[in-house]
């Protein structure tokens, strides 16, 4: 039979990460994502199905894998949802981006922004001056050295999970846990 | 069931010539990667059984998006199937990637077969990588299952230590 744990997640959860859930959760999950991957789109409403299901025993962090040579708005993207963290909006910014995969210029993701009540101005600029960029590409080198060889990459409680993440499926392994 | 036997760690490579999967067809030696040329840098193979699968598509991607850490370890990578060259360019330019990719085309399988890693019963070759030191020198091979990505760990691993 397939082994369904494989690789240990090397970077630990971390306060410089995307958290949804109490710390002391019974179970982590850590995504790896990239914006303009439709799988990621695909599973965005199902990990938040599975959230919602746990409440306060699954802790939720989100971390970036943008394929930035074939998806060229995916690093802005993860950039523009990082920055949305400053000002609490994360999830919401990461839920606005997915629903709108097919357009994610610069110019719609500030306007994501301002839908979720960030100033537009600042966050434009802010954009601009590349900020983000070294938590982008330390959340890609985390993966790559974790194992992610594609994404969406899930780890359940520090081990990479290699099975499905259809609702059903991964809903019965978390409860086999 | 002819079976090969899987080149490892410490073993010299083997010299060959693959046209590289550019679109073009013609002889000119610029159509082509002669892997003694590369002597005094790593080289990174990864074979692949096919153009267009899923899981190859992913893994070649995530090398691609990796050219700038390899070269950060004196290494350049190689795709390597046995697909031909209008194939691999056309494969190459739907998904935007500028990973060079070689075609074990004709003889069909050639190469694979030289360093063990052919699927006789397939037809293509195994989903196997090597990375290969300065002098030619393997070392680390690995055959993944045909349906599984093995990502990049361990080839930024084994460069690392060849680069310590």
């Amino acid at each position: 039979m397939k082994n369904l744990f494989t690789y240990e997640l090397e970077l630990p959860v971390n306060d410089q990460d995307q958290i949804a859930g109490p710390e002391n959760a019974k179970i982590t999950i850590v995504e790896y994502g990239d914006y303009e991957c439709p799988h990621c789109k695909m599973a965005m409403p199902i990990v938040k199905r599975i959230k919602e299901d746990y409440g306060d025993d699954l802790r939720l962090v989100f971390r970036n894998f943008p394929l930035t040579q074939i998806h060229k708005f995916a690093n802005d993207a993860a950039r523009a949802a990082e920055l949305a963290g400053e000002y609490d909006k994360f999830w919401e910014m990461h839920e606005l981006i997915f629903r709108n995969q097919d357009q994610l210029d610069i110019d719609h993701l500030i306007d994501y922004a301002k839908q979720l009540g960030i100033d537009s101005d600042e966050f434009s600029a802010r954009l601009e001056q590349n900020e983000k960029v070294e938590k982008v590409k330390s959340d890609f080198m985390s993966g790559v050295e974790s194992g992610v060889n594609g994404t969406p990459s899930f780890f359940v409680n520090g081990k990479k999970y290699e099975g499905s993440w259809e609702y059903e499926d991964f809903s019965k392994i978390l409860k086999e846990l | 069931m002819k079976k090969n036997k899987l080149l490892e760690a410490g073993t010299e490579i083997p010299d060959f010539t693959l046209r590289i999967g550019n679109g073009n067809g013609d002889d000119h030696k610029d159509n082509f990667m002669t892997l003694s040329d590369h002597r005094g840098q790593n080289v990174i193979l990864a074979f692949y059984p096919a153009d267009w699968s899923a899981v190859c598509g992913n893994q070649m991607m995530l090398y691609n998006e990796l050219i700038p850490m390899f070269e950060n370890y004196n290494a350049v990578i190689y795709g390597i199937s046995v697909d031909g060259t209008h194939c691999h360019a056309a494969f190459k330019e739907h998904n935007n990637m500028t990973i060079p990719l070689l075609c074990d085309f004709e003889p069909k399988g050639e190469i694979s077969k030289l360093l063990g890693v052919y699927n006789h019963e397939k037809g293509f070759c195994e989903r196997a990588l090597f990375v290969i030191d300065k002098n030619g020198i393997i070392q680390w091979s690995h055959v993944s299952p045909m349906d599984v990505n093995p990502g990049a760990k361990e080839i930024l691993e084994t460069l690392k230590n060849i680069e310590k």
